[in-house]
């Protein structure tokens, strides 16, 4: 149990998938304007997250033995069409929910953090259960990530900036920053 | 869509329409790798292949690629030639491979590639494909080189590996961690857009609420 807390915590924050490998920027730059936004974001790709490692471990139990040349097309075509099944059902289930994700949802199909869990999750070796509790921790950070940059962002709006610097540049320092802060969540697990 | 001169095709991408300092697209790699200037090159390289080659092939498969599914087809293209290059830099440069680790198999989610392929090559012949992919590659190895570069210099004292610092150099450590990609791309976005500011004076400069009520109670 502590093995899989151990996964969990580290995917989640010392291994921040945004702020620590820099996997899904676009999101994070693009939609972390509004922190209702970030939030449903994060959930969607948590819950996309959780799906790919679950086929994940299904294909390199049965498929990706025999044919490990064919590992990133397989990835890349499951994820492709599992982004597509999730925005059909949620259309016919739930069509308030479907709207209010709108475009984010196709777009989820691009971001590298579900392709970079997939890899990870193979080079690692990690099984099934591993697999989940992994893809779990990285959605939390996903989310995390996403938030406190929508919270500073909307201070920011507010305050006095010079107008120069109202661009993506300064987004990104304050990213910076936040990466900065994250770093110090790598001393949390020494032994 | 607009009519192009070939030379416009070539050219657009790489400093006007720049995919990265311009469109700020493709950012993962841009800050996950240019730690060295060695990464950022082969990085570079591998990205130029695969932009090339699928834009060719799909420019030329234009004809027998269903709209319905074209997007598939183009990720799938795009993936082969990814896996081609990965066991390319496997065979022939195991380090970077490896110091590049799963970054190299997601240049298949790049968002550089999969927008020229959408955007251009899917309805241009293949020559302006391929002098299109040619401009966009260069210009993304030219924002990766404006990375690597500082970041290499002030965070290890070299580039490409020599030492170019002297003995009495304090490496900024921070450089090469993850902090770094994001400041250094923040600093050199801050500089690109007051280059612009520069370049287009007579605009008036957009205002900010505060700055509008003050001149309302002036």
């Amino acid at each position: 149990m502590g093995e899989l807390l151990w996964i969990l915590m580290s995917a989640m924050v010392v291994n921040n998938f945004t702020l620590a490998l820099f996997l899904g920027l676009c999101p994070f730059l693009g939609v972390s304007a509004r922190v209702s936004t970030a939030v449903r974001m994060g959930a969607a790709n948590l819950f996309v997250l959780l799906i790919t490692s679950l086929s994940v471990s299904v294909l390199n139990a049965f498929v990706l033995g025999r044919a490990p040349y064919l590992r990133l097309i397989s990835f890349i075509v499951v994820i492709a069409s599992l982004v597509q099944i999730v925005e059909m059902v949620i259309r016919k289930v739930s069509p308030t929910l479907f709207r209010e994700l709108g475009i984010f949802l196709p777009l989820i199909t691009t971001n590298c953090a579900i392709l970079g869990l997939a890899i990870f999750q193979t080079n690692r070796g990690y099984g099934f259960v591993e697999g989940l509790f992994f893809s779990v921790g990285a959605g939390l950070g996903l989310t995390l990530a996403l938030v406190l940059m929508a919270s500073i962002r909307e201070r920011l709006e507010l305050s006095t900036v010079p107008a120069l610097a109202r661009n993506m540049g300064l987004v990104l320092i304050v990213a910076g920053t936040l990466s900065l802060a994250f770093m110090g969540f790598a001393g949390l697990f020494s032994t | 869509m607009r009519e192009t001169t070939p030379t416009q095709d070539l050219v657009r991408g790489i400093w006007r329409e720049n995919p990265v300092l311009v469109q700020l697209l493709g950012l993962c790699p841009t800050l996950a790798v240019t730690n060295t200037v060695a990464n950022s090159l082969a990085m570079g390289l591998a990205t130029f292949f695969v932009l090339l080659g699928s834009s060719v092939l799909v420019s030329a498969f234009k004809r027998f690629i269903p709209s319905q599914v074209r997007i598939s087809a183009y990720i799938l293209i795009i993936a082969t030639f990814v896996t081609v290059a990965d066991m390319v830099l496997q065979a022939v440069v195991p380090d970077i491979h490896k110091a590049l680790g799963a970054f190299i198999a997601l240049i298949v989610v790049n968002c550089i590639i999969l927008g020229r392929q959408e955007a251009f090559a899917s309805r241009r012949p293949v020559g302006r494909a391929a002098l299109d992919a040619v401009g966009t590659g260069a210009g993304f190895m030219i924002a990766l080189l404006l990375m690597g570069a500082p970041r290499e210099l002030l965070g290890s004292g070299s580039l490409l590996g020599v030492r170019i610092m002297g003995p009495a150099f304090e490496p900024w450590v921070i450089m090469i961690l993850p902090p770094g990609g994001f400041l250094t791309l923040g600093v050199i976005l801050l500089g690109f857009g007051w280059w612009q500011a520069r370049r287009r004076e007579t605009v008036r400069p957009r205002l900010w609420p505060h700055e509008v009520v003050a001149e309302e109670v002036a």
